[in-house]
């Protein structure tokens, strides 16, 4: 966890995103809170529909309408940034905050060298001139490893490949040094030996811009060598929020652990994975009281009736009436 | 892995035997362009000379990166493809030279296919019962609707849904669930080998648990044999008795599933095995592997992996290695073969 003392980079507190539809209003991201430390790496997994892509979207305003924030704020050093009309949160993204998206070939235009992006990006954030902003892109492109960036300036996309066009969105996202990178899955599109090589230089490189990392994976093993702390989303809502170490090795949560017991892992010779029973729910019908609780082993009468907050749990955070202390007591004085 | 847990209907006697199998595509520009620009005919080999074979109620699995050839060998294998050059042997048959729908149709039945994607899979038209049905009907299995359907429902429970779930259509189930659908479907025929193409890549982990298990339980009961196909290596090593890796078209390596996570010897699968993030040691970097996959169009001569293999040496770069044992299986490496290969640095696996 982030030393004591190091300040607070953003904030988010009860954060609350909704879809209106015809049929009713659809709450994709209920209640959720937490903070990113400076230069800290925080880690949101959960599986598909659990949330985390619309919490990052909603942090830089970029949700698709009909959805919108309808709860909750979003500060960013202090200011908060959720009710800033579009022009200032234009300059926010980018300038503030990098994005790194899942697939490099929807975030590059194709019509455009890779050369002229960066150096649009570069100019529009800093007061940098045409031939300033050209030397720093080639910069760029060799600090995020494009061998010959002197003749790579002027190829278009389609001419790199998978590995190397995330390297380029790496590098339009650091252009202006931003305080905070939001990565959505950012490695889900590679292959495995290509993604441990993207992986050591996202590391690499926000270490040496100081800059702190929301990334958003799926992918247990990608947070596991790269985040201080984990966020465990489940149907919208925060579950569990621990240091990395704590919540892979041993989770408090009931479903945390349950997902951390299906992923296969080389060496282990289970001849069954822990299965969780069911899957999660729609948004249309998410149980009352704690979503988890259709599926849950360790299921009590008030699971069902009551919402669980985050609470601590030896170790980390998690949202479950097992670590309710004073419930706790009571059934020893009991 | 637990033998003892094995039925005994498990032999060693292979249930298909791959020899020299070959794939080419075609992929020149067309004729007029070529003769204009000049340019030679383009020819991919997807597949170029894979060699392997699975025993009776065992799991096989193919590994390696995008674009290697694992998912054109299981087209192969189930024959959605015409080899370019090899046999297929199921139960001596060879079914590189059945030509006509005909003479497959005795076989056809007891190979059928899961693809990785169970939303194309499954007709969104049809009602999930008339789907599980369609292999009945046309291999002409059982006569009778009512005997149909009590079959039908019974696969449902197989793959632990249940019978009413017949009356519905693809759309009103999950992933996971579809994906059971489309296992039930493969199952209608009573094959004895499945072909599984990444089915559990497009599902979330705690789902691919379910299928994974499901998988497991259905080879125990039924006593299928599998060819899984995969990327991921952590999902090999759960599932597999042996596995081959392949690159660029060919297969580098194969071995018992154990000796192949413990004891690597081509470069190449050491590489891939350290490129696995490792969940257990917190913190601990794996180590990034230099380079990209080249295009298998024209892929490097020699050995195709020597561009990115620490081992390269001017044998490498002109000829291409020939498959020599190891233990458990064979490697295909100039280094191994000259014993140049140095021990390994960090073993991934080494535990357990």
């Amino acid at each position: 966890m982030a030393a004591s003392g190091t300040a607070r980079l953003l904030e988010v507190r009860d954060l609350r995103v909704e879809f209106p539809t015809r049929r009713g209003t659809l709450v994709a991201v209920n209640g959720v809170s937490f903070h990113i430390d400076e230069g800290e790496v925080l880690g949101v997994v959960g599986e598909s529909g659990a949330g985390k892509s619309l919490t990052g979207a909603a942090i830089i305003g970029l949700l698709e309408p009909p959805g919108r924030i309808a709860g909750g704020e979003v500060r960013l050093e202090g200011r908060r940034i959720d009710d800033l009309p579009y022009e200032q949160m234009r300059q926010v993204r980018g300038a503030e905050i990098g994005m790194i998206f899942q697939d490099p070939l929807t975030s590059l235009n194709p019509l455009y060298t890779v050369g002229r992006q960066l150096t649009e990006t570069l100019r529009t954030h800093t007061d940098l001139g045409e031939s300033a902003a050209r030397r720093r892109a080639m910069e760029l492109l060799s600090e995020v490893g494009i061998p010959s960036p002197k003749s790579r300036i002027d190829h278009y996309p389609h001419q790199f490949s998978g590995g190397m066009r995330q390297r380029v969105v790496i590098a339009l996202a650091l252009c202006a040094n931003p305080r905070l990178i939001i990565a959505d899955e950012p490695t889900t599109a590679l292959d495995v030996s290509i993604q441990a090589q993207i992986i050591t230089l996202l590391k690499r490189l926000c270490r040496d811009h100081g800059a702190a990392v929301m990334l958003i994976t799926h992918d247990m093993g990608v947070i596991a060598e790269t985040a201080d702390r984990v966020a465990v989303m489940y149907a919208g809502r925060l579950v569990e929020v621990g240091p990395v170490e704590q919540v892979i090795r041993d989770a408090r949560h009931p479903y945390t652990h349950g997902l951390m017991g299906s992923i296969p892992k080389v060496g282990h010779n289970a001849e069954r994975l822990t299965q969780i029973e069911g899957s999660m729910p729609r948004l249309t019908e998410i149980p009352a009281g704690c979503a988890f609780h259709p599926r849950c082993p360790m299921v009590m009468d008030r699971c069902a009736a009551e919402r669980p907050e985050l609470m601590p749990a030896t170790g980390s955070e998690a949202a479950c009436w097992l670590f309710d202390e004073a419930a706790m007591a009571a059934q020893r004085r009991g | 892995m637990a033998e003892a847990a094995r039925s005994p209907r498990r032999g060693e006697a292979p249930l298909l035997r791959v020899r020299d199998l070959a794939k080419f595509f075609d992929v020149s520009p067309p004729l007029i362009t070529r003769v204009v620009t000049r340019q030679p005919r383009a020819i991919l080999k997807a597949v170029d000379g894979v060699s392997f074979e699975i025993p009776e109620g065992r799991t096989f699995s193919l590994v390696g990166e995008s674009g290697c050839g694992k998912s054109t060998v299981a087209r192969l294998v189930v024959r959605l493809y015409e080899p370019t050059r090899g046999s297929i042997e199921f139960e001596g048959t060879n079914l590189a030279t059945l030509n006509s729908r005909r003479a497959m149709a005795p076989v056809r039945g007891r190979l059928q296919m899961i693809f990785q994607d169970p939303y194309a899979s499954l007709n969104p038209r049809w009602r999930v019962a008339d789907i599980i049905a369609e292999p009945i009907r046309n291999h002409r299995l059982i006569q009778g609707n009512a005997a149909i359907a009590r079959r039908v429902g019974e696969l449902l429970e197989h793959v632990r849904l249940s019978p009413k779930d017949g009356e519905k259509f693809p759309h009103e189930f999950s992933g996971g669930q579809r994906q059971r659908i489309s296992i039930a479907r493969a199952l209608a025929s009573n094959p004895d080998f499945l072909v599984c193409d990444e089915p559990t890549s497009a599902l979330d982990v705690s789902v691919q648990a379910q299928i994974l298990n499901l998988m497991k339980d259905l080879q125990r009961d039924l006593g299928l044999t599998y060819l899984f196909i995969s990327h991921d290596l952590a999902v090999v090593y759960h599932i597999s008795d042996f596995v081959g890796v392949m690159y660029l078209g060919r297969l580098v390596e194969w071995s018992d599933a154990r000796s192949l996570f413990h004891n690597p010897q081509h470069p190449y699968t050491r590489m891939l095995l350290e490129a696995i993030p490792d969940l257990e040691m917190t913190g601990k970097a794996r180590t990034a592997v230099a380079g990209e996959v080249p295009s298998p169009i024209s892929p490097p001569p020699g050995c195709h992996f020597h561009p990115r293999c620490p081992l390269a040496n001017d044998r490498c770069r002109a000829e291409a290695p020939k498959a020599v044992p190891r233990s458990g299986g064979q490697v295909t490496c100039h280094a191994v073969e000259e014993g140049r290969l140095p021990a390994r640095s960090r073993g991934n696996g080494a535990r357990a």
